[in-house]
């Protein structure tokens, strides 16, 4: 069968071809933005290929020049991207292959293929896919029938390859925040304080007594100042922000910051799962719980160029995906895409839809209002954290029955959340625009079994073996622009799940690891916990209430994906203390261990932030946690150590990996809370007011 | 009102047309080109855009560049090149220390300055040194470890 991706780029040339240099030239339709899925699609081109390592040149991401797989999300491109890449370079081999027994007159099953060299009886050929490349046409879609590597074979694969984009973040130069253009103009939008906000006046004399020499560009209700240099920019907004004058500004209410207020907003239900069948005698046992707003907090506030020559818009961005940018600024712009190219450079980790989408949407608006020179635009700290969307609040309240055995039989999440895709294809830009309208709401979107898709629901049923499960999903009008944070709602999901399980184990007396053990019969799912309970030394974990707690969770990723367990060793006195972390993964065939672990370890730490520290408090007009002092994240002298293994590496699948250790690592820390207190905190985060709730309420 | 400000830019004496008030970071990554100090949050709170200044570990977004005038600025581009890295930057390389790189080059900077000052830090050490730096992809366990690893090297005689 031919993967989806490739068969959505069927051309071969598109994915891979041989540059006269002596490269290989690959491309894919992931964005590289530090998760490594450069160099880890890479290493599966090489091995698929028997080329050199070294050899491979990845094509920079643009429009026209790599396949389009749409935007880079769900810690899907390993999943996603690398079989179809592997796919590609399999045909490409078979396509070289039979070109080179052609030429020798033997058949090709004689042939090997090392170093991207053909070789007969062990020996050389003097053909390689260089000497070749005249005379196969990869212009051509795959046949699905070139055979794959078996996972014994790979030797690229499962090597610690160095990261291809690491060495330039070293040595200065990196960033499109860094890009520089001959005749290169800087400018800011002062921005409507909320979107339904008209501008009644600006004072033009003011901010050009603060610049003397500034463009100031006013479309309705967007304003722009265009400048020669980033200083002089940053003058004449902070002059125009204070010259401005705006009505129909929202008053936001600051009580929305709290995940309770979701249940007094309007909603739609989403119900799924048949209703409990059992009998009306069993122990039933609910709890809530809650996660606020969070920022993805990138630590570079977006940035973004465009320029318009000659009907031609050029953009460059930072954003998931080059083809999605090309389709929102067609639509805002009113541009047919061919006459759009957008160009991708590295940006700051951005975990999800960050403001990434839109400084290059500001830039091209003012850059199709002001032709020819190069448009660029640098948000603020205070853009990034008041503008960009934040990912949903949720609460999850969860109801179990068990049995007469105290088995959990029957398990139902009802879930409230605003959209986790909700800003997606969207920019904050457009609701200043003349003619603006609040577009329709987003169209269904269906899994591949017809069933709706929703984030809400990601890890919303945990993966034991329970006889009855249901969802219930309220899906609110968000108050505040929101949109896709690493993991959707599966983190939050999982923290609350793994919290109750572990609730449930107290309440009928049971050790919650064994608990768990009980219930999961998945091989793999058990290979996972036990080994992670080793790892953590589960058998000395002590008695609770003494400031001292261990706790573990356990989850496989949306049923399917990536088998994660994490432990957390607390200390809590007036605030909690992580003291070590572990994660145990079955993440199936691994391409970079190394790079695994990374993304393994740095979902850790982010989750284990989310956990303690963060919350995104709405205020004002909007956002009003607009600095890091507002809005505070895991710093170094809080760093646990923090130890992983992989398990089953060599697998014949390969998993993402690059969301999946967060909700465990939240419930895990949570788990180890309320064994060090003896009461349980379910409300996020566990700040200082949160321990004291829960030692009084117990 | 612009004037002529001179300064050692990375070892190289440099001269700069800017306003005294300017922020040094502004001019760094404008007229005078270098990019290793990233603009973070302009606040001073995120230490994406640590400098040496004369040695010492500073804000470039909260300092103006007439403050600077005569002294020595060193970015991350003073440390070493891929050719010839300095410890600290073959260290973080060897142990893969950064993912999508943001904070990296303020970070090395405030490890030099570490190192300076402390050849044998420990774990609480360096952490300490380097918590005003703000890492959101959380890579800061191989930071500590790499910033110890070109602690040692410098120790063994590695040239920095």
């Amino acid at each position: 069968m031919i993967p989806a991706m490739l068969a959505a780029n069927p051309r071969l040339d598109r994915w891979v071809s041989f540059e006269p240099d002596g490269r290989v030239r690959i491309a894919f339709g992931r964005m590289e933005y530090g998760q490594g899925i450069a160099t880890a699609l890479a290493q599966i081109a090489a091995d698929e290929l028997d080329a050199p390592f070294a050899s491979l040149r990845v094509v920079p991401a643009a429009t026209g020049d790599i396949p389009d797989e749409g935007l880079t999300v769900g810690s899907m491109s390993i999943e996603f991207s690398g079989p179809a890449i592997r796919a590609a370079c399999a045909e490409v081999r078979a396509l070289f292959t039979a070109a080179a027994a052609g030429r020798l007159g033997c058949d090709a099953a004689e042939l090997d293929i090392r170093d991207g060299a053909f070789l007969k009886g062990g020996q050389p050929t003097g053909l390689d896919y260089w000497s070749l490349a005249g005379e196969v046409d990869l212009a051509r879609a795959p046949t699905g029938d070139a055979p794959l590597k078996t996972p014994d074979r790979l030797r690229v694969v499962g090597r610690n390859e160095p990261r291809l984009d690491l060495p330039a973040k070293l040595f200065g130069e990196a960033f499109l925040h860094d890009l520089s253009l001959p005749g290169l103009r800087h400018a800011r939008v002062l921005r409507q304080p909320s979107p339904q906000a008209r501008l009644v006046s600006l004072d033009e004399a003011a901010v050009r007594r603060a610049v003397g020499d500034v463009d100031i560009l006013i479309d309705h209700a967007f304003v722009a100042l265009i400048c020669a240099t980033e200083a002089e920019a940053a003058r004449a907004h902070a002059a125009a922000e204070r010259a401005a004058r705006w009505d129909g500004v929202r008053d936001m209410d600051p009580t929305l910051s709290e995940p309770a207020a979701l249940k007094t907003l309007p909603y739609e239900d989403f119900a799924a799962g048949a209703p409990s069948p059992g009998p009306s005698n069993r122990r039933r046992i609910t709890a809530t719980y809650t996660k606020p707003f969070l920022s993805h907090g990138s630590l570079g506030p977006s940035a973004g160029l465009a320029q318009f020559q000659d009907g031609k818009l050029t953009i460059w961005t930072h954003n998931q995906g080059v083809y999605p940018m090309r389709a929102l600024a067609a639509r805002i712009t009113g541009l047919e895409p061919q006459a759009i190219e957008v160009i991708h450079g590295q940006g700051p980790g951005c975990y999800g839809h960050n403001g990434a989408d839109d400084p290059p949407i500001d830039a091209a608006l003012i850059a199709i209002r002001r032709p020819g020179a190069p448009i660029r635009v640098q948000w603020r700290r205070e853009d990034e954290f008041g503008f960009a969307p934040v990912g949903t609040a949720m609460l999850m309240e969860l109801t179990a029955e068990l049995d007469a055995s105290d088995r959990l039989v029957d398990y139902t999440a009802e879930i409230w959340n605003t959209p986790h895709t909700g800003a997606r294809g969207t920019a904050v830009a457009e609701s200043a625009l003349p003619g603006y309208v609040t577009p329709p709401k987003p169209a269904q979107r269906l899994m591949p079994d017809g069933s709706r898709f929703s984030g809400g629901l990601l890890n919303a049923t945990p993966s034991y073996d329970i006889a009855a499960t249901r969802t219930l999903e309220h899906v609110i009008e968000t108050p505040i622009r929101s949109s896709s944070l690493r993991s959707l709602g599966g983190a939050a999901n999982t923290f609350a799940a793994e919290s109750f399980i572990d609730e449930l184990a107290e309440a009928v007396g049971q050790d919650p690891l064994a608990y768990r053990l009980a219930m999961l019969s998945d091989p793999r799912g058990r290979a996972v916990l036990t080994r992670l309970a080793a790892m953590c030394g589960w058998a000395d974990r002590g008695a609770a209430a003494t400031g001292r707690g261990l706790g573990l969770a356990y989850d496989r990723h949306r049923g399917r994906g990536a088998i994660v367990a994490c432990a957390a060793q607390v200390e809590v006195d007036t605030e909690v203390r992580l003291k070590r972390l572990w994660c145990a993964c079955d993440g199936g065939l691994i391409i970079n261990p190394d790079g695994a672990k990374n993304q393994l370890e740095g979902g850790m730490i982010m989750a284990a932030s989310w956990t303690l520290k963060e919350q995104v408090k709405l205020g004002g007009a909007g956002v009003a946690s607009v600095t890091w002092d507002d809005y505070p994240i895991l710093r170094f002298s809080e760093i646990p150590p923090v130890e992983i293994e992989l398990l089953n590496t060599r697998d014949t699948r390969a998993l993402g990996l690059g969301e999946v250790s967060q909700g465990p690592v939240m419930a895990a820390i949570g788990n180890a809370v309320a064994h060090a207190l003896g009461a349980r905190i379910r409300d996020l985060p566990m700040t200082r007011e949160k321990i004291v709730q829960a030692l009084l309420t117990g | 009102m612009q004037r002529k400000i001179e300064l050692i830019l990375n070892g190289h004496a440099v001269s700069v047309e800017a306003e005294a008030t300017d922020s040094l970071l502004d001019v760094l990554r404008g007229p005078l080109g270098v990019s290793g100090a990233r603009f973070g949050c302009g606040m001073a709170q995120c230490g994406s855009c640590a400098v040496l200044v004369d040695g010492e570990e500073k804000a470039a977004c909260a300092m103006e560049v007439g403050a600077v005038a005569g002294k020595a600025v060193m970015t991350s581009e003073g440390l070493g090149t891929p050719e010839r890295p300095h410890p600290l930057q073959a260290a973080f390389l060897e142990l893969q220390a950064g993912q999508c790189g943001y904070c990296l080059s303020g970070i090395l900077v405030g490890a030099k300055a570490l190192l300076d000052r402390n050849a044998d830090p420990n774990r609480a050490e360096i952490a300490q040194a380097l918590d005003w730096h703000l890492c959101r992809c959380g890579v800061h366990n191989r930071i500590l470890e790499a910033v110890a690893l070109a602690a040692r090297r410098m120790r063994e005689g590695a040239p920095a």
